[in-house]
């Protein structure tokens, strides 16, 4: 009997790892894409809409969905040092519940940033959230407290008045982050368990705000991280830090590396398509193309095709030769919203608030939806369960195709 | 014996685990069971986790902060559960820490949204930066209503009360510019702590980056009366005095346009008595810091940002005459964005009050701190 609670105990707790989860920053494997094919593609459907939630404060940063709830951080006060973390269901969209903590390093930036710029991830398990000021927070999904550490205060001088937007990822029981700045920087990995040091390698100084990216192009193969550094693009064994193989040539400094199946896309100056050869040697430079070098937003790799969002040109190569096949000039501004991809679509978010979606598929791209939301948006929108979430300034929205059980988690 | 009992023997032991939590994850592994024990206690341990915040770290204070969260929301839907009238009791005693009042406040408001009109209003002169501002934003309302009905007195009196009672700049600014209209000489550089008079000496070598880490003459000796080899020649000790609103120095402006150069600024600051400080700079270009002759801090980036208060520095002031001495690198960056040349500079507490030098002048009309 005893054997038998433990296994219902078990089962009432579990909340199973998913396909369609969508746990950091472009999606779980760094890549941007989902694999669904009902994700809605007329967002200007007033049906669509499935809801939108109030939030205590703004963010840069986008949604994380695990299982049937969504995770997000906020910041908010005069001095944007009340650092939130907030629970909604996917479902219905109600709070489940919200954290707040007291920001412990300095909490100055742009005033376009804010101290919730940086994206959590999560392991199934757990929440990790990053915040500018360089507290880490990490919840188990029920918000209970696992840990908590003062970045700021244990290394002051790595700080920049900008403001830091890389966004952690988690891999095997390490957190990673990546904490560049023009007066100190380093890359560490962190006991996902207890939040202690398991690593930190220093980096040159210079201030970096893209985010590290996972490569595990099958399970069967040791993950790597890929960071971008000050003259490099890095390598590094998530377990150890230890430097696998790097690229001798300085990246961007805003966009990060897209994953495409077992290619990585890195800004290099222009957009360069590598193969690494496992862990050792350098990776296979495939091509390089000046056209292809993004701005802020990080590049999408979807069905044999790169994508571009650079001021309003969405341009699509060719992912083989990075040879352009077409561009398609849109209606918006600037965007620091990454784009995204899934059930033959791109999705897009420019600064002032304009969702769009462009049908893929013909000869050139063309736009299926578009949207206003009316509130600034600068975060990187999620594709999961059926899906679009998007959080603007003073908003979490979900748009879902209109049939009951398509929306239901 | 009911299955959960809590007071505050109960947690003690894992309180005590939780305030062993230091930096670079000193007591991280003791202190994840710690608080998995205490977030599963029932509200009668609210009371000591608040308590124990007082004696915290920051970082210990928000690993308590988070077992109170989850014991508070996982109790919230049965509010008489909550020892509601001792979350209040502890908020208003102003003993306590900020942050465990805020977080008292915060479940106090969520439990009932209109605890925050009681509360408030009493909270004008209360040493939590936050609750202050509340009040003080309560005030300038109030005043900016009275100015539309017309009422300019009511309106003066109620900006006055706020100009004496607020410790934000942007507060301080606006009820500044709406007293200045009408016809009141408020004093805001007093009241923000504002240090607009330095003695400067420059410029020493900055080219290709190479002085952040070179230590010229003043860092060596202070002697206001000496000359030194600089980096275009014999450089001495001016003394100047910013007649920016918010006390800028200017050094383009006020010594000369300079790349790749260094200038030093020294002044004294007569404390009162001994006190924890904070030497508030903002400045876009690299610097240094030195308190009575150690370091306090150093930071090199260059044209990221700059703003009021961008790095506080705590440090401890002795009683009688404190040196201040700041060491501020102009890079060579060309572009258009990336040529000033400035520090500002003000002491305040760690609450937000100006802390000011014993021989300050009192301008007319202006209201203590």
């Amino acid at each position: 009997m005893r054997n038998l609670a433990i296994v219902l105990a078990i089962l009432v707790t579990y909340r199973g790892v998913r396909a369609d989860d969508w746990r950091q920053f472009r999606g779980n494997d760094s890549s941007g894409i989902s694999t669904e094919t009902n994700l809605p593609t007329k967002l200007d459907d007033p049906k669509s809409l499935a809801w939108k939630a109030p939030l205590p404060g703004r963010g840069l940063s986008g949604p994380i969905i695990v299982g049937d709830r969504i995770f997000l951080t906020a910041s908010s006060g005069y001095r944007d040092d009340a650092l939130h973390v907030l629970c909604f269901s996917c479902a219905t969209g109600q709070k489940l519940w919200q954290r707040t903590f007291h920001a412990t390093g300095r909490t100055v930036c742009n005033e376009v940033m804010c101290m919730a710029t940086p994206q959590p991830c999560s392991d199934g398990e757990r929440i990790y959230c990053y915040y500018s000021c360089n507290d880490v927070v990490c919840l188990d999904l029920d918000g209970n407290l696992v840990w908590y550490r003062g970045l700021g205060l244990d290394y002051p001088n790595v700080s920049s008045s900008l403001g830091m937007s890389s966004s952690p990822v988690v891999v095997d029981g390490t957190v990673v982050l990546q904490l560049d700045t023009d007066s100190d920087s380093f890359v560490a990995g962190l006991n996902a368990l207890t939040g202690e040091t398991r690593w930190k390698i220093a980096q040159g100084r210079s201030a970096i705000w893209s985010s590290p990216v996972v490569y595990r192009p099958s399970v069967a193969v040791k993950p790597q991280v890929i960071v971008h550094a000050k003259n490099a693009l890095v390598s590094l064994d998530p377990a150890t830090g230890k430097e696998n193989w790097k690229v001798d040539q300085p990246g961007a400094k805003i966009p990060s590396t897209t994953v495409a199946r077992n290619i990585l896309l890195s800004p290099l100056g222009q957009l360069t398509a590598l193969r690494p050869l496992g862990t050792t040697g350098t990776p296979e430079r495939l091509w390089s193309e000046a056209r292809l070098s993004p701005d802020n937003p990080t590049p999408v790799a979807y069905q044999d095709r790169v994508y571009v969002f650079k001021g309003s040109v969405l341009t699509c190569a060719d992912l083989a030769t990075g040879k352009t096949a077409w561009q398609l000039r849109l209606k918006c501004q600037g965007a620091y919203s990454s784009p995204v991809a899934g059930n033959d679509h791109i999705y897009l978010a420019d600064e002032n608030g304009i969702l769009q979606t462009v049908r893929l598929g013909g000869k050139k791209g063309e736009v299926a939806s578009r949207l206003d939301l009316g509130e600034r948006i600068m975060c990187t929108p999620a594709l999961a369960g059926g899906a679009f979430y998007v959080r603007s300034d003073q908003h979490l929205w979900k748009f879902a195709d209109a049939t009951p059980d398509q929306i239901a988690h | 014996m009911p299955v959960f009992r809590s007071h505050a023997d109960d947690t003690r032991p894992q309180i005590e685990t939780v305030l062993q939590v230091e930096k670079e994850g000193a007591g991280h592994a003791a202190a994840v069971a710690a608080v998995k024990a205490l977030e599963a206690q029932p509200p009668s341990a609210l009371l000591p986790l608040l308590q124990a915040m007082d004696q915290a770290n920051p970082l210990a204070a928000n690993w308590l902060r988070g077992a109170f969260e989850a014991v508070a929301d996982r109790n919230a839907k049965q509010s008489n559960s909550l020892p509601v009238d001792d979350l209040e009791k502890f908020l208003l005693d102003r003993n306590h820490a900020a942050q465990p009042r805020q977080a008292a406040f915060d479940l106090l408001v969520r439990l009932d949204p209109k605890a925050d009109d009681r509360l408030v209003p009493g909270m004008i002169d209360d040493p939590c930066p936050e609750f202050r501002r509340a009040a003080v934003q309560r005030l300038i309302d109030a005043a900016a209503k009275a100015s539309e009905a017309k009422d300019a007195a009511k309106s003066k009196s109620l900006y006055q009360q706020a100009f004496a009672a607020a410790r934000d700049p942007d507060q301080l600014d606006l009820t500044f510019d709406e007293l200045t209209k009408l016809g009141e000489k408020p004093d805001l550089k007093r009241q923000l702590g504002l240090l607009s008079d330095w003695w400067v000496i420059g410029p020493f070598d900055h080219r290709k980056g190479i002085g952040f880490d070179v230590a010229y003459p003043p860092e060596k000796e202070i002697d206001l009366k000496k000359k030194y080899g600089g980096m275009l020649g014999e450089v001495a000790w001016t003394h100047l005095e910013s007649d920016d609103r918010h006390g800028i120095v200017d050094l383009n402006k006020l010594l000369a346009r300079h790349k790749g150069a260094i200038v030093y600024a020294y002044r004294e600051f007569e404390s009162e008595k001994a006190q924890p400080a904070e030497i508030r700079l903002g400045t876009p270009n690299g610097w240094k810091l030195w308190v009575n002759g150690q370091l306090a801090f150093a930071h090199e980036e260059y044209h990221l940002l700059t703003q009021m208060d961008q790095y506080p520095t705590r440090v401890m002031l002795h009683p009688g005459t404190n040196r201040f001495l700041l060491k501020i690198c102009q890079n060579e960056q060309t572009e258009d964005w990336a040529q000033d040349w400035q520090f500002q500079v003000r002491v305040c507490a760690p609450t937000g009050a100006a802390v000011l030098p014993k021989d300050a002048k009192a301008a007319p009309g202006s209201a203590g701190g």
